[in-house]
């Protein structure tokens, strides 16, 4: 993980900013997790919880005009972009409110105004549509970066392998994220890859690739700047392993019989929500005053969230023909 | 006017689009150096150099991701398959990622692409090589489909598929690069989803489209020496489908043969002879009858070739029966 240049310190206000978002995303889940099971709303619904640092450290390393496109576990993603959470909560209940108007779900959440460019349901499928969104910034010479993020198990797809081939071969300005949780569903990265170290497949490409902390902020942040500073040189992507945990199942109905509590127990004590906030204390970036106001705002955002979700209206029925093709007029077949 | 051939006329469209707009490019295996697998896009590079003229590697599914990537973000890509069996290996991002992207992001993301290749049999090459996609993309909710069959409708339609704002499926043939037709000198677009009645007559109307119809003329013109005048009717665009074009000729003729080079199962001919008989019905004077594929893999024998494909015979046969002649 060498640098050629010292990055700047992480700034008091990044600190609080992390933590703020990440106890968002992580008390956002919780809640969303319960109405799943209270059935509340259906779909799917992957919970990222576990897994905040690698959004809050990306986000912090990247600037406006970068782009982001992800996988389906995607409710984060939206919140440490600055989305408020009830929009993520309208999308989930199908709500026309909802960040996508209730057509995308769980899976499908965007926000190009924020840098969101879903939400993709298909494992794997946004690694060249990321790689073709950066293809489009290299071709309109912009100075923006793609980050493309995708869990381990969509690292097994061939879509990988094209994608990476032709992203070096073309220097595309496009940061390959695994936000590596060791398993696929129910199936580890032992089982089904005969590499385990990750960062192993750029070598083939050539691709500079690095193994990186995911459950620390700092971490992330440094290895996103690393990358995407070259990028923006016009050296091309980046591979990070970003090892990271998620401490809930694949999603709501797994009963998780592939890992022991203790290595779940294990992770949780390198929660990278804690680990912030024990800087901020250490450093006293902020009163306990302070830390209660975030908490306060945080509790509320929920609240206000369920509440705009709960309140908010169902699609109406003319809108199943709308946003299906960008022409006003198209001539669908309507049968009884 | 001006006789060129069908390859000319996509390359003309392309090229008029790209000088037009700075964000058409085109991507696939060989369109650049090699100037054309099938010497559509000879010259293009030249002109336009390599930014923009981009061969890839031989991976389908990537490249065509990486075309929806630079659609979604602004750009208007055309993404040329050597051919749509190919293609299989790209349905992914063409079904799952082009076509639902609108939808999925809340009318936030349209991705005005159009992929584009060759379809359908081009001789000897066997099951793999020879399959026809009208109906696999006509399926799909949120895609265009287009099938032209003259360089006319090949330039006309082309240029509209590139302005167009939503995913484009263009499907050509290796068989029909070669053909020879007339198109204006200056610029002309024709609109998507109008279809068009390449011959007129009064007994029966035969619905087709794209290379097919040449022996659908063959059909023709035999049958007119036989004192049986047909209407064909070429659909150019396969989604939407021009509906009233072909309900409005059952109404003059009151019969109707539909010739398809793919096979008969969930076909764009079953999806006529269902239109007709829910819109037409009280029009028809006899049953919808289709000539189509064999049911069967494309056979590679000259001797089964000639067994699986629709010909002037069976065109003629069809007819016949509809006509109630014989």
């Amino acid at each position: 993980m060498a640098t050629s240049t010292k990055p700047k310190p992480i700034s008091k206000a990044t600190y609080l900013k992390w933590y703020e978002d990440m106890l968002l995303m992580r008390k956002f889940e919780e809640k969303a997790g319960q109405l799943y099971i209270q059935q509340k709303f259906g779909g799917f619904c992957h919970l990222y919880i576990g897994q905040e640092a690698v959004v809050a450290g990306a986000v912090s390393a990247t600037k406006a005009g970068d782009k982001h496109i992800t996988a389906y576990r995607d409710h984060a993603h939206p919140i440490g972009l600055g989305m408020h959470p009830k929009y993520v909560m309208a999308e989930l209940y199908g709500k026309s409110t909802g960040c996508s108007k209730g057509k995308g779900g769980s899976m499908h959440m965007f926000d190009t105004s924020l840098g969101l460019w879903g939400g993709h349901g298909i494992v794997g499928a946004q690694i060249p549509m990321g790689a073709g969104m950066a293809f489009a910034e290299k071709y309109n010479k912009t100075k923006n970066v793609v980050l493309c993020s995708f869990g381990d198990g969509a690292a097994r797809q061939g879509a990988l392998h094209e994608t990476f081939n032709m992203a070096m071969t073309w220097k595309l300005p496009v940061i390959f994220i695994i936000e590596n949780n060791n398993y696929a569903m129910g199936t580890s990265v032992q089982r089904t890859s005969n590499i385990t170290d990750l960062k192993k497949l750029g070598a083939a490409y050539d691709m500079p690739a690095e193994s990186v902390d995911g459950m620390s902020c700092e971490e992330v942040h440094y290895a996103i700047l690393r990358a995407a500073d070259r990028a923006r040189k016009g050296d091309g992507p980046t591979l990070l392993d970003i090892q990271t945990y998620r401490y809930k199942g694949h999603s709501m109905s797994d009963p998780q019989k592939y890992r022991t509590k203790e290595e779940v127990e294990k992770y949780k004590k390198l929660d990278p929500i804690q680990k912030v906030l024990e800087t901020i204390k250490e450093k006293k970036y902020a009163t306990a005053k302070l830390l209660e106001e975030i908490e306060e705002r945080v509790k509320d955002k929920v609240v206000e969230s369920v509440k705009f979700a709960e309140e908010s209206p169902l699609p109406e029925a003319h809108e199943l023909y709308e946003d299906v093709y960008a022409e006003a007029d198209y001539p669908f077949i309507k049968e009884y | 006017m001006k006789t060129v051939q069908f390859r000319e006329a996509l390359r003309e469209a392309m090229s008029e689009e790209m000088r037009r707009d700075e964000g058409v490019f085109l991507m696939g295996e060989e369109v650049a150096e090699y100037n054309g697998a099938y010497k559509v896009s000879q010259g293009m590079l030249d002109e336009f150099g390599a930014e923009r003229v981009i061969d890839t590697p031989i991976a389908e599914l990537g490249f065509a991701g990486i075309g929806v990537g630079a659609a979604m973000n602004g750009l208007r890509p055309v993404i040329e398959f050597m051919t749509w069996n190919f293609a299989i290996l790209a349905a992914d991002q063409i079904i799952n990622s082009a076509a639902k992207m609108l939808q999925m992001s809340g009318g936030q993301i349209n991705v005005p692409i159009v992929f584009r290749g060759g379809n359908g049999q081009a001789g000897q090459l066997a099951a793999t090589h020879s399959q026809s996609f009208e109906a696999f993309y006509a399926h799909v909710p949120g895609l265009k489909v287009i099938t032209p069959s003259t360089p006319y409708d090949a330039k006309g339609l082309l240029k509209a598929a590139i302005r167009d704002n939503d995913p484009v499926v263009f499907l050509e043939s290796e068989k029909m690069y070669g053909d020879k037709g007339e198109i204006p000198e200056g610029e002309y677009i024709l609109p998507i989803g109008v279809a068009d009645i390449k011959r007129e007559g009064s007994d029966v109307t035969i619905v087709t489209f794209g290379k097919i119809i040449k022996e659908v003329f063959k059909a023709a013109d035999e049958l007119e020496k036989e004192g049986v005048s047909v209407e064909v009717i070429d659909l150019r665009t396969i989604r939407p489908i021009d509906y009233d074009a072909v309900v409005n000729s059952i109404k003059k003729t009151n019969r109707c043969v539909v010739v398809e080079e793919s096979w008969p199962l969930a076909s764009i001919s079953s999806e006529i002879a269902y239109h007709l008989q829910r819109y037409a019905f009280d029009y028809l004077d006899a049953p919808v009858y289709r000539v189509t594929q064999s049911d069967t893999p494309f056979p590679f024998a000259t001797s089964l070739i000639a067994e699986a494909l629709p010909n002037p015979k069976r065109i003629i046969d069809a007819v016949k029966s509809v006509m109630y002649i014989n």
